[in-house]
């Protein structure tokens, strides 16, 4: 049997690090929900935010565990698939990931220790700074990995000797054309998609009447995150299309389903590509509002998809969809923000059954817009892997195809099981909620001090006062 | 060329392999005694003596790869097709591993499925960590500066000794790890398992050290030949006597020093690795010179190393310290 290594790596590489984008999207949001809850506990000492934090501290650390082992998969991935392109961009992309993981793995991955571990042990502000460095951990590790990403996307400052890049300008390589927007934009689709899902958890309480004075409040934290952040990704996802309209205008074409540079660009809200004739089936289009989004005149004009050789084309279906999945989204969310804040100042935010509903399902929104924003940037970048300069058949290792093969299919079983469970568990956690992390935490299974009447079995019988395996301590709350 | 810049990366990054093993080691150790106790209540205590330290001691390991791929990209683009299959087998075994630490609790009372992820995992990873290094210190066939061998090059019965070798070595440090850390039932195991473990790995690294001076007429030359024999042959002496002080204080219920004399026994046991296969990255064929990337990404990255890593170190130490008290049955976070 014959096997492509170069689909096969391609397919291996988008498949680990679709589940893994997962996870730090959410844990980037939740570490720094956490963050704010802490200090919002330090500030208010009302202990609602104690609980909310303890009960969300417990579903951060099963996505990050999850986030962690996926991401160091892949960061042997470039080396295991992607050797050529390993030597070729070492130079200029491995820096930046050492950087990542000086300063921000070390930091998300200690303090996790403190923040998941230390409740009953150390002081509530060591908790609380822990959670803060967490997060800004995480968001640290963001930062430089779209720096890299954005390298491949839009590569500055360096040159090329005998097929290899080296650095010329370290600043230019970091702050490359497209690494702001791609920054921004994706640092706020974390905060959102975890705002999304605070919200799906809140209303989801709400609706079955538990844990209301948390739900209430994590209902109006989310609601005006989402506002917020949703209308702000609107803004630099307009700022992203342009540069990306002048840096990779050929994959600007394809998400528009923008055929011939000689019309003026329709906003195709509907259509079915066809590369073959190239033309849109079925097309349902604004006439000329393309030109005014991108070039800020109703009659302007920009690069259609039949401008460049066709062995310059993305592929033109997958990227025009997953883009219309990602806007789609995205204005939803921004319709959901503020139909909260509308009912939130009529008072009717955590009564009114449709929002409630409606809200309650959204939790896997901010996942899919990210996956699919994804799927349109790096498959727009196709086929080149570093853009204009390296690619993607050029990049890969010389590994024979079956190994690829077998790799990718033992990827699929063990992802399959084991983030399918991962979820189900997430799932499990928020549906015993934070009232029960309150009773659990006077149960005694997490660390707590040991109350006076254990203190003394303890002392009397050399053994802790639980027995039997697994059975969680039953002594009344302290 | 700045000669000296691809040996201050050597190591940096013979340190962070260093770290590596050590720290994740006895951390998979843990893994590997897994198997040998039912008791749920003892499983619980073993992994609660970890659990907040695991995932920046896996840090390591990326520094590593991340770090070889930074200072040597030739050398990082040889050795992992090489070792393909072995490489992505390890990975998949410490995504199980991984996950279990957290799925093992909230899948309470039923997660007999995430204790054998954890042992496996534990098991598998150790293992093929030893048979990657089995086969870099076998040699590579390499050509053009591309990996030239078969997907299953790797494969002998000398990387096959040095996985079971590795998974004994981690398995001394687990229970060294856990008599400091420990008392009841889970000290009294781990007791019971240092000593046959400290053997084995005493005999595995005997012979480790006949093996390949045998095979390999270039690391003989470096052990056996004048100068070297009267400087080098303190390094097998010390580690016999480490090997001693470990047996003599496991039989008088030391519960500090065995795990520090480990720590040392696995220093020694690298420092000859090292010393036999220097300057070579890629034995027998790139050095870390030959492979080294542009000295302006080796810079770049070394000024900011120079002031991130004692920060990473301090408070690596500092958790440590903070968690410093014995875990007591029943302990954790859940």
């Amino acid at each position: 049997m014959e096997f492509d290594p170069v689909l096969l790596a391609r397919i291996q590489f988008a498949f680990t690090i679709s589940f893994h984008i997962i996870f730090p999207a959410f844990t980037i949001g939740l570490s720094a929900f956490i963050a704010v809850l802490l200090m919002a506990w330090r500030w208010t000492r009302n202990d609602k935010y104690q609980r909310l934090a303890r009960f969300w501290t417990k579903i951060f650390a099963v996505s990050f565990a999850m986030g962690v082992v996926s991401g160091i998969v892949l960061s042997y991935q470039f080396g295991t698939n992607w050797s050529r392109f390993s030597e070729y961009a070492g130079n200029v992309i491995g820096p930046l990931i050492g950087y990542e993981v000086l300063t921000a793995f070390y930091l998300e991955a200690t303090f996790l220790g403190i923040l998941l571990f230390g409740w009953n042990r150390f002081p509530p502000w060591l908790i609380t700074v822990a959670a803060c460095l967490v997060a800004t951990g995480t968001a640290i590790s963001a930062f430089w990995i779209l720096a890299a990403n954005s390298w491949m996307q839009t590569p500055a400052g360096h040159e090329i000797r005998d097929g290899v890049a080296y650095p010329l300008d370290w600043l230019q390589i970091i702050f490359n054309p497209s690494f702001p927007y791609r920054f921004a934009h994706m640092l706020n689709a974390a905060y959102l998609t975890t705002a999304v899902v605070v919200l799906a958890v809140g209303a989801r309480y709400l609706l079955g009447g538990r844990h209301i004075e948390e739900s209430r409040t994590m209902m109006r934290m989310a609601v005006g995150m989402i506002a917020v952040s949703a209308t702000l990704q609107l803004v630099i996802g307009d700022m992203h299309g342009l540069n990306t309209l002048e840096h990779q205008p050929v994959k600007v074409a394809a998400m528009e389903g923008h055929w011939s540079g000689r019309d003026p660009g329709a906003l195709v809200l509907f259509g079915l590509p066809d590369e073959e004739a190239r033309t849109n089936h079925l097309e349902v289009a604004i006439p000329n509002l393309g030109s005014l989004i991108l070039t800020h005149d109703w009659e302007g004009t920009y690069l259609g998809i039949t401008d460049f050789p066709e062995d310059q084309w993305p592929p033109i279906a997958n990227v025009f969809f997953t883009f219309r999945i990602m806007v789609g989204i995205g204005l939803l969310l921004i319709v959901t923000g503020f139909w909260g804040l509308y009912l939130w100042w009529r008072g009717r935010l955590f009564d009114n059954r449709l929002f409630l509903r409606a809200t309650s399902h959204m939790w896997p929104l901010g996942f899919v817009a990210i996956l699919a924003g994804w799927f349109v940037t790096e498959q727009g970048r196709q086929p080149w892997l570093v853009y204009g300069h390296l690619r993607t058949a050029d990049g890969i290792s010389p590994v024979p195809g079956a190994s690829v093969a077998g790799t990718l299919a033992l990827f699929v079983f063990i992802y399959g099981i084991v983030f399918a469970t991962g979820i189900y568990y997430i799932n499990r956690l928020i549906n015993s909620g934070p009232k029960g992390e309150a009773t659990e935490a006077a149960a005694g299974v997490p660390n707590r001090p040991l109350s006076a009447a254990e203190e003394a079995t303890r002392e009397a019988t050399g053994r802790p006062a639980n027995e039997g395996p697994g059975k969680p301590l039953t002594a009344p709350k302290g | 060329m700045e000669w000296y810049l691809p040996v201050i990366w050597a190591g940096l990054i013979g340190t962070a392999v260093a770290m590596y093993v050590v720290l994740d080691g006895f951390d998979l150790g843990i893994g590997i005694l897994f198997p040998f106790t039912p008791e749920e209540e003892e499983r619980d205590q073993m992994m609660n003596s970890v659990a907040p330290f695991w995932d920046g001691n896996e840090t390591w390991l990326v520094l590593g790869g991340g770090g070889l791929w930074v200072a040597f990209p030739m050398a990082y683009a040889v050795i992992m097709p090489a070792f393909y299959l072995p490489v992505l087998g390890m990975l998949l075994a410490l995504v199980f591993r991984g996950v279990s630490f957290e799925f093992r609790w909230v899948a309470k009372p039923s997660h007999r499925m995430w204790d054998i992820a954890f042992a496996g995992g534990s098991i598998v990873a150790a293992f093929l960590q030893g048979v990657i290094l089995g086969g870099l210190l076998q040699g590579i066939t390499v050509a053009d500066g591309q990996y030239a061998g078969g997907a299953f090059d790797w494969l002998t019965p000398f990387s096959l000794f040095v996985g079971l070798a590795v998974v004994a070595g981690y398995g001394l440090l687990g229970a060294t790890w856990l008599i400091m850390r420990t008392s009841g039932p889970v000290q009294a195991l781990a007791r019971r398992f240092a000593t046959p473990l400290l053997l084995a790995v005493l005999g595995a690294m005997a012979v480790v050290s006949l093996w390949t001076p045998l095979a390999v007429d270039r690391i003989a030359e470096r052990w056996f030949s004048l100068p070297n024999l009267y400087l080098l042959w303190p390094v097998p002496l010390a580690a016999a006597l480490v090997g001693f002080g470990i047996w003599r204080w496991l039989k008088q219920g030391r519960e500090g020093l065995p795990f520090a004399g480990a720590i040392l026994l696995f220093l020694l046991g690298y420092a000859g690795l090292v010393i036999s296969n220097v300057p070579y990255l890629v034995p027998p064929h790139l050095t870390f010179w030959d492979t080294a990337a542009a000295p302006a990404s080796q810079i770049f990255l070394l000024i900011g190393t120079i002031f991130l890593l004692p920060l990473v170190l301090g408070y690596t130490a500092f958790v440590y310290w903070m968690f410093r008290a014995k875990v007591e049955p029943g302990e954790g976070y859940h």
